[in-house]
């Protein structure tokens, strides 16, 4: 770990002002991730901006009727709110699904959302990885990819999103709300956060350096049932193999998103417009133009039969 | 004390302490956080500085060259050692690589540098500017690959590469009922919790190292030899260990490395292995393929048995024993075993918890139950079909115990095997596939010289001093339970002291050796003091009782304290061993039965129940027994299930190298678990007449799993770990 400098700051603008004033620095809200990353060397911030005492730790209605959830909101918290438990079952259930109870306690909403990929190339500093040092070259193609992503990878990098809580919220179709260095605030899809590798995997996201999420927005309640699936190898404490969040309607129509198989949460729509005809036409949908490996070409007909099963289960 | 009769009579059949469930005398420091583990011996010596270990950053080749100008002009740095400053060192006997490396490079995150600073923090900083240019050579990464200039090794630690008897090509090729099949095992991480740790002082060129280590005595040995020191001047301190499952054997470059820092900064200096680090710096269970052909006639003989292994390690190392068990488990007149090793770049293969059988019965046991399938036979009653009470290779040798047949009719009893479907994939609950299976288990036992020191002090408290380890397994309490029943004393009057090289050398733990011989080395020592203190009272040695904290004899009965009024009773003796253990075969056994649930979508496996039936000779604590066989089924399950170090080779490394990528089980994988110990004396064993139990709890396990999960669905997995992907394609069509 390089030293570095801290801050603890009380308001959005003292966080992105931090930022312009220290190059390099970082935000670290419950550094559930952040850290580790600092101790191995693959995050080397000079300064870090400490945000999560930032009052933006509630979760309140907002005018369209839905939910803004403040980007400090714990993973624990959000996960429990009565209101996401009625209304965004899947949220609630992808969450839990995540981590342990005590990182769960520590880690925030938003940075829930900007974890880093767990390819274990990327948390080795003597391998290759196009994310971690540009230009080095991918040491997971061709190498141990059980866990690589299937669709939306590059020549130059297959690595997944590994977060539960953004798969439920692309599903959800999910806001990021931002303040900039300028002050100036904006809303983002979630859909549109997570940017794809191509030739530049280092880059991860359409913030703009020193850009601060503020809250994460649910519209109106949709509805429905709603079921996550995360299989993985160990009943719990792992990352996904695959999972799927569907919301199913009572007339069989519904949404569908999948996580451990892409860069981000996986959404097509029309993924969602065949729903009704099954798990094998969604599926076509959602992994068209799919690339395996040998070791992760398990993950299409996992990703099959996993939604077949809960497509099942929705309709009881 | 020599034993080499079979055991009489002797106070420890008393029972009075001996064989009760006793909660761990050291139990309320472990709960309490407060059990000075190595790394937090702050307060054994002043001015502690750390250290921070440097490793390769590639597999095989040369470090073409090394700058450390940053790194020693970063703040706090007080030295940095690497080979090229460390001096001449030598290598232990029971290490394959040099716990050193450079120039050259034998395996991937060898240590190559100790940076030593006055924090952890500034120690971790400063081995990141450590500069090193490499040149690469080409390794051997790929044990599949390498079958075919696999040797013939010599014999390890007594196992025979091979084994014959009969003639096993022609029965095999006449049998009747044949099965032929590969199957492999990974190679697995210990992923104990406590990483390697030590620290490490110099007073003048006497080293003293707390540490974390299983065997002290080897270990001494070993530091010694590396560092190039008489072993009078070293002592190792290793009395809390979190966990070892045989990568604490040995020494490693944690306390190497701390020595080097200590001498070079001058000071104390502390390390731990990263966990990043540790399964590819340290030691791991090698993967083996393995070979299994077995031959029976038409109801159910087994006429031939053929098993053969192939594992890899670097360049003079040695094979994993996946056959032994073979040589002893079933009955049949034909007979082969045979290992082979290949010469592999990989990071030095070792012991890991029932080294040989754990992996060999891995195989064997799936093996047994695809027989029994073939047989059209319950695979409880093929196995109780083939026993023997008598070495197979070796007809006139007895069994010293024997129930492996009595674990599995009582397992099966207890189990409800008998409502069992024996057709494969019919079981439905839900969208579960519900299935079960069996396999036997089966570890040697060992019994190795121990010896131990007993004072009687003043106030009648007993004091024990051994150089044993508790690594987690009881040693303490089973310690503190012998000195009681020999010397009738309570329980509360004794202390234990472990771990330590000032005290008399014990068997250490490992090989599940340590409960019967270090507590056979205290029954020794406590044998000369009860004469002492029978001849100090003036009582007759041979007719004196202890109990009570009384000696009686001739009807006098005297205060135990009173023969310490004028100063400690003191006395020392070591158990050595005569030819028992080659009149007679001693092992442990067992059976495990699994149930287990497969998802018919998705291929998830979760275990449903576990129940484990051992027998192996007095159960001296049944509960700190039954503790060591729930984690070895934990263990087990994990095999089965999940653990697999994933090599890379292309660059010759194991990936998966923390506890996030190398799986291990956690609560939610694990079902209610049963343990059933048989009641079981072995009088051939020590005067303890127990054997061991620790490592006898994993053998068998994974198999049990894996023929559960095929029971459950149809589908055979001969490729550990048994994942969703090796089903997937496999599973019922779905809707």
């Amino acid at each position: 770990m390089k030293s570095f400098t801290y801050e603890r700051v009380d308001t959005p603008a003292a966080a992105t002002a931090g930022f312009a004033r220290t190059p390099g620095a970082r935000f670290i809200a419950g550094g559930t991730n952040l850290l580790d990353l600092m101790k191995l060397e693959i995050e080397t911030p000079a300064h870090l901006i400490d945000v999560s005492r930032l009052k933006l730790d509630t979760i309140e209605p907002t005018s369209d009727g839905g939910l803004r959830i403040g980007a400090m909101v714990r993973n624990t918290d959000l996960a429990a709110d009565a209101r996401i438990r009625r209304d965004y079952g899947l949220v609630s259930r992808a969450l839990v699904a995540g981590a342990s109870g005590q990182l769960r306690n520590k880690a925030t909403t938003a940075g829930n959302l900007l974890q880093r990929t767990r390819c274990p190339y990327f948390y080795d500093t003597n391998q290759p990885c196009n994310k971690r040092r540009p230009g080095s070259g991918c040491a997971a193609i061709g190498g141990f990819s059980r866990l690589h992503a299937v669709v939306g990878a590059s020549e130059a990098c297959i690595a997944t999103h590994p977060s539960d809580m953004a798969v439920a919220m692309q599903a959800l179709d999910a806001m990021v709300e931002t303040v900039d260095k300028a002050g100036k605030t904006r809303r983002i899809a979630l859909a549109d956060l997570y940017r794809a590798p191509g030739s530049t995997p280092h880059l991860e996201t359409a913030l703009a350096p020193g850009e601060l999420i503020t809250a994460v927005t649910l519209p109106k309640p949709v509805g429905g049932t709603h079921i996550y699936h995360k299989v993985r190898d160990r009943a719990s404490y792992a990352f996904a193999l695959i999972s799927v969040g569907v919301v199913v309607q009572p007339d069989g129509s519904g949404r569908v998103a999948l996580g451990g198989v892409g860069y981000k949460p996986w959404r097509v729509k029309a993924a969602d417009a065949e729903l009704p005809r099954g798990a094998k036409a969604a599926t076509s949908a959602l992994l068209a133009g799919a690339k395996t490996s040998h070791e992760n070409a398990y993950k299409l007909p996992l990703v099959e039969r996993t939604l077949a099963g809960v497509l099942a289960q929705a309709k009881g | 004390m020599k034993f080499d009769t079979p055991a009489t009579e002797n106070p420890i059949d008393q029972l009075k302490v001996v064989g009760k469930p006793t909660s761990r005398i050291e139990g309320p420091l472990k709960t309490s956080g407060t059990a000075p583990y190595a790394y937090e011996r702050h307060d054994a010596v002043p001015n502690q500085a750390y250290g921070f270990i440097v490793g390769s950053a590639i597999a095989k080749g040369r470090i073409a060259s090394m700058d450390l100008a940053e790194a020693k002009a970063a703040p706090g740095v007080l030295a940095i050692v690497t080979a090229a400053s460390a001096g001449m060192l030598g290598k232990g006997d029971f290490n394959t690589a040099r716990l050193l490396g450079g120039p050259e490079i034998q395996h991937y995150h060898q240590a190559i540098a100790i940076v030593v600073a006055e924090s952890f923090e500034q120690a971790r900083a400063a081995a990141g500017l450590v500069r090193v240019q490499y040149t690469r050579d080409k390794g051997n990464f790929d044990l599949a690959s390498s079958l075919d200039g696999a040797i013939k090794p010599p014999a390890f630690f007594g196992t025979e590469p091979d084994s014959s008897f009969g003639d096993f090509d022609a029965a095999f090729a006449s049998a009747p009922v044949k099965l032929d099949e590969h199957y492999t095992t990974p190679d697995h991480s210990h992923a104990m919790m406590e990483p390697h740790a030590s620290i490490a002082s110099w007073d003048g060129d006497k080293l003293t190292l707390w540490t974390s280590n299983q065997m002290i005595a080897w270990s001494v040995g070993d530091v010694a030899k590396t560092l190039g020191i008489p072993r009078e001047n070293v002592r190792l301190v290793s009395p809390y260990i979190g966990g070892g499952f045989g990568a604490k054997l040995f020494v490693r470059a944690d306390a190497i490395l701390a020595a080097l820092g200590a001498r070079a900064a001058g000071r104390p200096v502390k390390v731990a292995l990263p966990r990043p680090l540790i399964a590819n710096n340290t030691t791991h269970r090698p993967a083996t393929i393995q070979r299994i052909r077995l031959g029976a006639t038409s109801d159910g003989k087994l006429t031939s048995i053929g098993h053969e292994s192939w594992s890899g390690d670097l360049k003079g190392g040695g094979p994993e024993t996946a056959v032994g068990q073979t040589r002893l488990l079933y009955a049949a007149p034909h007979r082969m075993t045979a290992m082979r090793l290949a010469v592999l770049d990989l990071p030095e293969g070792n012991a890991m918890r029932a080294p040989g059988e754990a992996p060999g019965l891995m195989a064997l046991e799936i093996a047994i139950d695809e027989m029994a399938e073939k047989l059209g036979m319950d695979p409880v009653a093929f196995r109780i079909l083939n026993d023997t009470q008598v070495d197979p290779e070796k007809p006139e040798r007895k069994f010293s115990q024997r129930q492996l047949n009595e674990c599995l009719r009582i397992g099966a009893d207890k189990f409800g095997w008998a409502a069992r479907n024996p057709k494969p994939g019919l079981t439905r609950d839900g969208r579960w596939l519900v299935g079960t299976g069996v396999a036997a288990a089966f570890r040697n036992n060992l019994n190795e010289k121990s010896a131990a020191r007993v004072r009687l002090d003043r106030a009648g408290r007993v004091i024990v001093e051994t150089d044993m380890t508790d690594i987690g397994t009881g040693s303490y309490t089973i310690i503190a339970q012998t000195a009681a029943e020999m010397l009738g004393v309570p329980l509360d009057q004794v202390e234990v002291r472990l771990g330590d090289s000032l005290f008399p050398v014990s068997a250490g733990s490992g090989g599940q050796w340590g409960a019967n011989s270090s507590t056979a080395g205290v029954y020794a020592a406590c044998a000369k003091l009860r004469t002492a203190i029978a001849q100090k009272l003036g009582l007759d040695p041979a007719k004196a009782t202890f109990a009570n904290g009384k000696v009686s004899a001739g009807g006098k009965s005297i205060a135990l304290a009173r023969a310490a009024a004028d100063g400690e009773v003191v006395a020392e003796d070591m158990m050595e061993y005569g030819d028992l253990a080659q009149t007679f075969q001693q092992s442990t056994f067992g059976a495990h039965f699994v149930e287990a649930a497969v998802d018919a979508a998705t291929g998830e496996i979760r275990l449903r129940r576990m129940l484990a039936v051992c027998a192996a000779g007095r159960i001296l604590n049944p509960k700190a027994a039954r503790s060591q066989v729930i984690g070895a089924m934990t263990m087990g399950a994990g095999a089965a299930l999940m653990e697999e170090l994933a090599v890379d080779k292309r660059f010759g490394f194991f990936v998966n190298h923390d506890l996030a990528g190398y799986e291990v089980p956690v609560h939610a994988d694990i079902p209610s678990q049963d343990v059933i110990f048989l009641d079981e004396v072995d009088p051939t064993t020590s005067p303890m007449k127990a054997k061991g139990v620790g490592e006898l709890g994993i053998c068998g396990v994974a198999a049990a799993v894996a023929n559960a999960v095929y029971h459950a669905t149809g589908i055979r997995v001969r490729n550990y770990p048994v994942t969703l992907d090796k089903l997937i394609d496999r599973l019922p069509a779905i809707a």
